[in-house]
């Protein structure tokens, strides 16, 4: 049982959520997640630490609400508790000082990206951070994440906030401009399968951080599985991040569909229930 | 070796035993027929998850033990893997002192309800019995009455709860809670010490948990062992991965002073084929986690499963074998098992290629996947199978599968479930600096006591073996666990 501490509404749909966890946020670094689950009867999820307070014992989680799970967490107050949080998992972010680093974080994935972008400035580096978005509600973190960039580039698809394009547009634009050593990419497959392209295309070493579905987080199932450069890699104990160019970005998306009729029938019995309650 | 000869001999001189032998003559008992264990109904059972095999009653269980004739020389008992004292428990069913038989048999084996159900007495204890060896008979069913004691014990409600010493004050940290953890586990706080399990799932148990299905051995019996630690004292912490959460180096500074290290062979295998990463191919870890563990198959927990009409499962194992009745139960029309050797060769214990056979599994056999086709959205919907033929024994003595060239057909299956073996989990073995690993990824560890290369980190189980057994695992614990007792005396002792 670990206590939410704090809960802050980033948006509609995304919390940040601050809970006890003493021990991980002693030794988490960037890179890291846990595995949650909430109730007795609840699925197991990965989500990445987006920061810590070792002094009070606390680390910072953010949350989009897509599913059962999500929404349970989404829905929790300060004074509960999270049944199971276990962590921290998977390999650190290798941090050196490259030069010019880009970051580029879509929707939630802002939040893992928050350490990287932290790291990366700490140990020296020129930072240059793309936030992108469907819309202005969905650009979260942008304090934040300027506190530890040297500039940061907004894109919304729709043009709300920032300028409108794809985050795409924005890194390619950082890209023609200057010199660009290394780029990270965190968010929606979809969004790393593009970004990694483009870096591709100019020839920058890029890690990626991927968002693979999981079970236990500690190699003992194998739901995690990517290919990278051919071969078949676990995401929760080899990863979460890997060279970009080598991930097999198609196989990627097809496996985060793998149980969408299961997740979608369950999401909508969720809701129904919830909606009982209610009346 | 001597001492225990003498030892079982002079308990076997003890007046109620020679009474006993003399009630019945050994004509008569080897006369007896062996009692078929009771079974839930093929139909129904693979309809639910009720447990298959549904004990012996007392009357059964007394002319079962019956058979047994007390041997001189019980060659039984060496044929199990940790020396239960296999006559004197039965002897003691015999007399209807059931309770004595629990506790006899708790002597050796920290887990009999556990073993009883899934041990492989057929190459074991039952296969060394007398019956088995020199009448050429059926065996007395040691297994069968190994469970019906601990059974009897645990719904009696008045288990036996070993005496634990006065606390000494020195901690102890075991990594697992399989079979091998639970094991030292047991051992260490009844001498007194203060032991921490440290488990990285939600929940304790390992393989007993997450791996063997519900109608092979209920969580319950699982859970009622546990509980009977925890009131013994031995304090468990789940969400804990030993290495991540914390370094063994990291505890050490806390005060832990000795490491059992069972963290089972966790890491399971594929088999690299094209195709494999498919949506609806998955690991046996993966299926019955998500079913034993999540209860996924349940509308009110939120893991999902994924059901398939035709599965396929590869593997001949007791894994494979869990995994396709597991499907059967969850309502595939075809539940097959693809191996690529013969029954014959079949690392799977007996009685769960029967139970399977009863339930409808179907069997292809000399056979083997060598590519997976998908459909538009990335589901499995057939696989390229490949016949083989046996050719010469391998390192393993057993026959080699060799494919037949051009012997490739495709089968309809949108659910496969790999199950080719296990490899060591190496969390533990990469977060310790200096410890000798196997070119396997096994901890190496010194037989007798087993201590690993680093002198405070003991290990037994999985880890230590491969894919091994319940047995093997919970014995390795009792030895660690003695091991680990020696090593702290001897260290303490030095130190004052
Ligand atoms: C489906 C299936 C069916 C089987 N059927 C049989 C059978 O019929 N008969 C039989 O004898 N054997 C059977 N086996 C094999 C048997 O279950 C194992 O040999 C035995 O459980 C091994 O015990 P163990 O103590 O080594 O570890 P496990 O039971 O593997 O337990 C290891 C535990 O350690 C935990 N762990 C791992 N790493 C860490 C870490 N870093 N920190 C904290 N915790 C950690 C794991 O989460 C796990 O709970 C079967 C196995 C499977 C998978
Ligand atoms: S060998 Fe068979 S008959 Fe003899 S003591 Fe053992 S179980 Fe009984
Ligand atoms: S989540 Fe199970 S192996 Fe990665």
């Amino acid at each position: 049982m670990n206590k939410i501490i704090s809960i802050e509404h980033l948006s509609e749909n995304v919390v940040k959520l601050s809970i006890e966890a003493p021990r991980i946020a002693k030794k988490r670094k960037a890179g890291h997640f846990v595995i949650v689950k909430i109730g007795e009867k609840g699925e197991r999820i990965p989500l990445t630490i987006s920061s810590s307070d070792p002094e009070k014992g606390t680390i910072t989680l953010v949350v989009q609400r897509v599913g059962v799970t999500s929404h349970k967490i989404a829905n929790l107050h300060v004074g509960d508790s999270v049944t199971d949080v276990v962590g921290p998992l998977g390999l650190t972010t290798h941090i050196e000082k490259f030069g010019t680093v880009l970051c580029a974080g879509g929707g939630v994935g802002t939040a893992p990206l928050l350490p990287i972008v932290e790291a990366m400035h700490k140990a020296g580096n020129r930072v240059i951070t793309v936030l992108a978005a469907r819309n202005k509600e969905l650009i979260i973190l942008e304090e934040e994440i300027g506190g530890f960039s040297d500039e940061v580039v907004i894109m919304t698809d729709d043009g709300s906030y920032g300028r409108q394009g794809l985050v795409t547009h924005g890194m390619e634009e950082i890209i023609q401009r200057e010199k660009v050593d290394f780029a990270v990419i965190i968010g929606p497959a979809i969004m790393m399968k593009f970004s990694s392209m483009l870096t591709q295309k100019y020839n920058i070493p890029t890690v990626a951080s991927l968002n693979a579905i999981m079970v236990d987080g500690t190699g003992m199932c194998g739901a995690c599985r990517v290919s990278v450069g051919g071969a078949t890699k676990f995401v929760c104990v080899d990863g979460p991040e890997f060279d970009a160019h080598e991930v097999n970005f198609d196989e990627l998306l097809t496996r985060l569909g793998g149980f969408k009729d299961e997740e979608f029938k369950a999401y909508q019995t969720f809701l129904e229930t919830l909606k009982k309650e209610v009346t | 070796m001597e001492n225990m000869v003498e030892h079982l001999a002079q308990e076997r001189s003890l007046e109620w035993r020679e009474a006993l032998r003399k009630s019945i003559k050994s004509k008569d008992r080897t006369s007896l027929e062996r009692i078929d264990m009771p079974e839930a109904d093929p139909v129904e059972r693979a309809k639910g998850h009720i447990e298959v095999n549904q004990g012996l009653s007392v009357q059964m269980a007394v002319e079962e033990s019956r058979r047994c004739l007390d041997c001189p020389d019980p060659t039984c008992i060496q044929g199990c893997p940790v020396s239960i004292n296999i006559p004197k428990f039965i002897k003691y069913i015999e007399k209807k002192d059931f309770a004595g038989a629990a506790r006899s048999l708790k002597e050796t084996n920290a887990l009999p309800a556990v073993c009883g159900r899934v041990c492989p007495q057929e190459i074991q204890c039952e296969a060394s019995c007398f019956y088995t060896l020199k009448l050429k008979t059926p065996p007395v069913a040691i297994g069968h009455l190994e469970r019906f004691a601990a059974d009897w014990e645990r719904k009696s409600g008045n288990m036996f709860i070993p005496e634990v010493a006065p606390a000494n004050g020195i901690k102890v940290a075991v990594v697992g809670s399989g079979p091998s953890g639970l094991a030292v586990a047991g051992d260490l706080v009844r001498l007194g010490y203060a032991i921490t399990v440290f488990e990285a799932l939600h929940e304790p148990g390992g393989v007993l948990k997450y791996g063997i299905p519900e109608f092979r051995l209920p969580n319950e019996i699982v859970d009622v062992e546990i509980d009977n630690l925890k009131k013994m004292g031995v304090e468990f912490l789940t969400n804990f991965v030993v290495g991540k959460t914390a370094t063994i180096q990291e505890l050490k500074e806390e005060g832990y002073q000795a490491f059992f290290a069972g963290s089972g062979a966790g890491l399971p295998n594929f088999m690299h084929i094209p195709g494999e990463n498919a949506n609806g191919i998955m690991s046996s870890n993966e299926y019955l986690t998500r079913v034993n563990l999540m209860n996924a198959a349940h509308d009110d927990y939120d893991t999902p499963v994924l059901l398939g009409k035709n599965v396929a499962v590869i593997g001949g194992g007791n894994t494979a074998m869990d995994s396709v009745r597991t499907a059967k139960r969850l309502g595939a029309e075809r539940a097959m098992i693809v191996y690529r050797r013969t029954l014959e060769e079949m690392p799977a214990r007996n009685e769960e290629i029967k139970h399977a056979q009863e339930e409808g599994i179907e069997f292809l056999n000399l056979n083997n996947p060598v590519e997976y086709f998908a459909d538009k959205n990335g589901r499995v919907n057939r696989i390229r199978l490949q016949k083989m033929e046996l050719g010469e024994p391998d390192a393993s003595g057993r026959k080699k599968p060799v494919p037949i060239e051009g012997s490739e057909y495709e089968l309809e299956a949108d659910l496969v479930i790999v199950s080719v073996g296990v490899s060591p989990n190496p969390l533990i073995p990469q977060s310790i600096p200096g410890l000798k690993v196997s070119r396997w990824g096994t901890i190496v560890v010194d037989e007798k006591e087993m201590q690993s290369s680093v002198p405070e980190l003991f290990a037994g189980g999985d880890i230590v073996r491969g894919g091994a057994t319940v047995i093997l695992a919970m014995g390795d614990g009792r030895h660690a666990a003695a091991g680990i007792d020696r090593y702290l005396k001897k260290k303490n002792r030095s130190a004052s």
